[in-house]
């Protein structure tokens, strides 16, 4: 079906659960005024990104009273979002939720967790151990959390689950100013567009803006149709809400077009896979 | 084209909105810093007009008998060009006071002095005001340890320290920081006819290329020897980054609790902001 979808590009504040949460109600009531059929919010839209030893004091339950606002407001709009989760065991995961019809229809625990340069998720956090496409209003959906998209595997497993739309939280710092664009701009279009290219997936990519301890987000959160073109993005370093339409009719179109994932062969994946894990001895 | 070009009006809109941000979401909207009539200070001068108001900036200036004239003019041109609230504030009563006691001290001490007594100045107004202070170091300097601990490297914010000195000439000229200031040598000012190409030994073009392949780029000493730089030059520039470490950090604390400031207690600067 043919569907509208809010990217919601907020400045969270850092460790301020319920500031957060008030903004987020705000905005996705902001989309639902807008007629959009899904709002799409950042990784870590709850609590901010560089939180250190702040991630116990907040990191939400999956059936907190805080998520199930959101879960409540998804009865009017598919949600998705990211947050910190906490386990009953007290694993701390960088999670996303996608929220519809006023229930948990999938849950994401990112699983490549940035730990060098300017990040440290790893110390902080659990990893995630799947990727798994799940069932949709809008059709298949696979969640991804920033890092997870740099792994090819990641996206294309995804894929192979039937996801037809990919849709990618994010955090990412702005650096790299010796180009013409920002080089962190430079490397998730081309991300997202090979990306969307190679799987015959649409792609949402929602960043956050705002400055942590001198480092900015920069926003630019994006929609990229089959074909691999950016069909409608956000502005760089900005708030801001920009709604997309997402057309069956292109999908269709690509996937015939572009018949690769008809084509493209688990078995012999599979197989080689499993050979070179052999070989070395995992 | 050198690799040390940069998209200045990216940088402009990056650091613009870095201290309209940081300095808004503590609750400030001031900001006050010392102008010395250079250009890294004319520079951040530009810049905070831009990101608060220039009626939100208050610019010192604040000279020793022995600075050059010129100087003071020049930051007067600054506070002119940006339009932010500017004073003068001579340091020499209180600096002579000192050194009256002491009046053996080198150069050296009497520059850093001179360095402190300007930061007490900046810290005061900023209480006054209730405005932050901002930071003038660029990295050159930053990675050299050419500045004074807790004298001009101490401020709240800064919004040029990711900046080479050779960056800071091109987005001077992008934000149109007045000609005469763009052009003239730089020095740090402590004595007459001071400058610091001339006190370090090289020049900022020349430690830009190097800083920027051996810091950013990470090259190791093969690679840059064999892209034309001195093996001797390569080394001493190692050592003064090396050496001016505890410049860059806060002082060490010694460990005896299982939770300790900065090594197992973490937390952002921006807590809760």
């Amino acid at each position: 079906m043919d569907f509208s979808v809010a990217m919601l590009q907020i400045k969270p504040k850092l460790g301020r659960v319920a500031d957060n949460l008030s903004l987020l109600k705000e905005q996705v009531e902001m989309a639902i005024e807008q007629k959009a059929d899904l709002a799409v919010l950042p990784e870590l839209a709850l609590t901010g990104y560089f939180l250190k030893d702040l991630v116990p004091e907040v990191a939400l339950g999956i059936e907190s009273p805080e998520l199930a606002i959101l879960k409540e407001l998804s009865k009017r709009i598919s949600i998705t979002v990211g947050f910190v989760e906490v386990t009953s065991d007290y694993q701390f995961y960088n999670s996303a939720a996608w929220f519809e019809g006023g229930e948990l229809k999938h849950l994401h625990r990112k699983v490549y967790l940035p730990t060098y340069g300017l990040f440290d998720e790893q110390r902080y956090l659990g990893r995630g151990d799947r990727f798994r496409a799940f069932d949709t209003k809008f059709g298949r959906v696979g969640l991804l959390v920033c890092e997870d998209m740099w792994h090819l595997s990641a996206p294309y497993l995804l894929a192979m689950d039937g996801a037809t739309t990919l849709v990618c939280l994010s955090s990412s710092p702005g650096r790299g100013v010796d180009h013409g664009e920002l080089g962190t701009a430079t490397a998730w279009h081309n991300l997202t567009t090979a990306t969307a290219r190679f799987l015959t997936c649409r792609v949402i990519y929602i960043n956050r803006v705002g400055y942590e301890d001198g480092v900015a987000f920069w926003g630019g959160s994006h929609v990229v149709a089959p074909s691999g073109e950016i069909v409608t993005a956000a502005p760089e370093f900005e708030p801001s809400l920009t709604l997309a339409r997402l057309v069956e009719a292109e999908l269709r179109r690509e996937r015939i077009a572009s018949p690769l994932l008809r084509d493209e062969n688990i078995s012999i994946t599979l197989r080689e896979l499993a050979k070179i894990d052999r070989e070395r001895g995992c | 084209m050198s690799l040390l070009n940069i998209n200045t009006k990216l940088v402009r809109r990056i650091l613009v909105g870095f201290l309209r941000d940081e300095i808004l979401k503590v609750g400030a909207k001031k900001a006050v810093l010392g102008l010395s009539g250079g250009i890294d200070s004319a520079l951040v001068c530009h810049l905070a007009a831009e990101a608060l108001g220039s009626e939100n900036v208050y610019a010192i200036c604040m000279p020793y008998k022995t600075s050059n004239p010129e100087s003071e003019a020049h930051a007067r041109l600054v506070a002119e060009a940006s339009g932010v609230r500017f004073s003068v504030l001579p340091i020499t009563p209180m600096v002579d006071a000192y050194f009256e006691q002491l009046p053996d001290a080198d150069n050296m001490r009497r520059g850093n002095k001179m360095a402190r007594e300007r930061m007490t100045i900046l810290f005061d107004h900023s209480a006054l005001y209730g405005a932050l202070v901002l930071g003038t170091s660029n990295k050159t300097e930053l990675l050299l340890g050419y500045g004074t601990l807790y004298g001009d490297m101490a401020s709240a914010l800064n919004p040029i320290g990711d900046l080479y000195k050779t960056q800071i000439w091109q987005l001077s000229e992008e934000v149109e920081v007045p000609r005469p200031v763009i052009d003239k040598k730089p020095s740090a000012d402590l004595w007459a006819g001071q400058t610091d190409e001339e006190e370090l030994g090289f020049t900022y073009r020349e430690v830009d290329e190097l800083l920027y392949r051996m810091v950013d780029q990470r090259a190791g000493v093969d690679e840059l020897v064999s892209e034309g730089f001195n093996r001797e030059f390569i080394g001493s520039i190692y050592n003064k980054v090396q050496n001016s470490h505890f410049k860059r950090r806060l002082p060490v604390i010694a460990k005896v609790s299982g939770r300790t400031i900065d090594r197992d207690f973490r937390y952002s600067r921006d807590w809760g902001k």
